[in-house]
């Protein structure tokens, strides 16, 4: 699996609006690059990214072959119950690699 | 004491040992750089490249740390995790990276960190050496090397050392390549100017291995090293060869004190 790095807040109050970042490795090779020898580099992108809140998708993203290496998301939400939020990546060939955090919200 | 304990554990400490047993000499050596003009590649970064390097969560570098971090503590073969040695007291590698390259003391050659890692390998882990510019070994020296973070590299040279400088020195100093180019006419005679849309740095080792934006993934000093060699269309050298290694320390010494920043953003 790919090396993540999450940054989520392990507490937050209830109603906060929280910050979430994601970093995930990986080449995303465009395709539209040749090899020392001419030959085309295959395409090999993440394609698509969701953030899950509880089961429920809070932030998604879809990814194309213009989007750099090592793609790096910062987004937010609104912290409604404790639980857990999923950070799950799918690339081009339907590989998913994800990493969860634990988020304990106080009323 | 570390001196008294040399003969006892002297085959697991000379894996990333201190300093030599040489007296070494830390006079500032001369340079083509004014010592008072010594910047890092850092400050020839745009601010918000600065500001991803300080983010120790944005830093992409810090993927391989978080890999080499886990290699370092994972056994290897039949024997036992770098951190078994290297995880605390006498042996931490906290500021291990700033003396490197230096004389392995037992076959008297010139090691880089990567070399100093794959002899661990081979000596003490009963390991094959990783490939040059692998993604393990990139992993595990930007890890070690993270450890000496913030603290200044050494310009410690010692008699033996002073032979493969000089090599270094002359590496540097010398033109080469269709564009007739040394690293000197731009590093030293140049830095500061234009070079099409980049600034010309002073060319530190400090941030190595980095994180580059024109490679869009980390890569080591002699990789780099590679590249310009390359750019000035010369035949660049292999991975580890003996050039480069004498030209890493080369580069060591000129950078007279700069504190380590691996892991780096660099153009």
């Amino acid at each position: 699996m790919a090396a993540i790095r999450i940054s989520a807040m392990k507490t937050a109050k209830a109603g906060e609006i929280i910050e979430l970042k994601a970093l995930i490795r990986h080449k995303m090779e465009t395709g539209f690059r040749r090899g020392s020898r001419g030959e085309a580099i295959p395409r090999d992108i993440i394609t698509h990214f969701v953030c899950l809140y509880n089961g429920e998708a809070v932030f998604e993203a879809d990814f194309f072959p213009s989007v750099a290496a090592n793609p790096f998301l910062i987004f937010y939400t609104r912290a409604t119950e404790s639980g857990t939020l999923e950070f799950r990546w799918t690339d081009q060939h339907g590989t998913v690699s994800s990493q969860t955090a634990n988020i304990s919200v106080e009323s | 004491m570390r001196h008294f304990r040399w003969p006892l554990i002297g085959l697991l400490l000379g894996a990333l040992s201190a300093c030599g047993e040489e007296p070494a000499s830390d006079s500032v050596r001369e340079t083509g750089l004014a010592p008072d003009t010594i910047v890092s590649g850092y400050a020839f970064l745009t601010p918000e490249t600065q500001s991803e390097q300080d983010d120790d969560f944005l830093n992409p570098a810090n993927l391989w740390v978080d890999e080499g971090g886990k290699l370092f503590l994972s056994e290897t073969g039949v024997s036992a995790a770098c951190a078994s040695c290297h995880g605390e007291g006498d042996m931490r590698l906290d500021g291990a990276a700033t003396r490197y390259p230096t004389i392995d003391h037992a076959s008297g050659e010139l090691v880089n960190l990567e070399g100093r890692i794959n002899l661990c390998r081979t000596r003490h882990q009963q390991a094959d050496p990783l490939e040059y510019e692998s993604e393990p070994l990139l992993s595990l020296t930007t890890y070690v090397a993270s450890l000496s973070r913030g603290q200044a590299i050494s310009t410690a040279l010692s008699t033996d050392e002073q032979v493969f400088y000089e090599v270094g020195k002359t590496y540097f100093n010398t033109r080469r390549g269709q564009f007739n180019l040394s690293c000197r006419e731009c590093h030293d005679l140049n830095w500061g100017k234009q070079l099409r849309g980049d600034t010309i740095s002073q060319g530190h080792s400090n941030g190595f291995p980095a994180y580059r934006l024109e490679w869009q993934t980390l890569g080591s000093l002699h990789r780099r090293f590679r590249d310009c060699d390359a750019g000035i269309r010369a035949e660049p050298r292999t991975y580890g060869s003996a050039d480069y290694l004498a030209l890493e320390l080369y580069l060591r010494v000129r950078a007279q004190g700069l504190p380590m920043e691996t892991p780096a953003i660099r153009r």
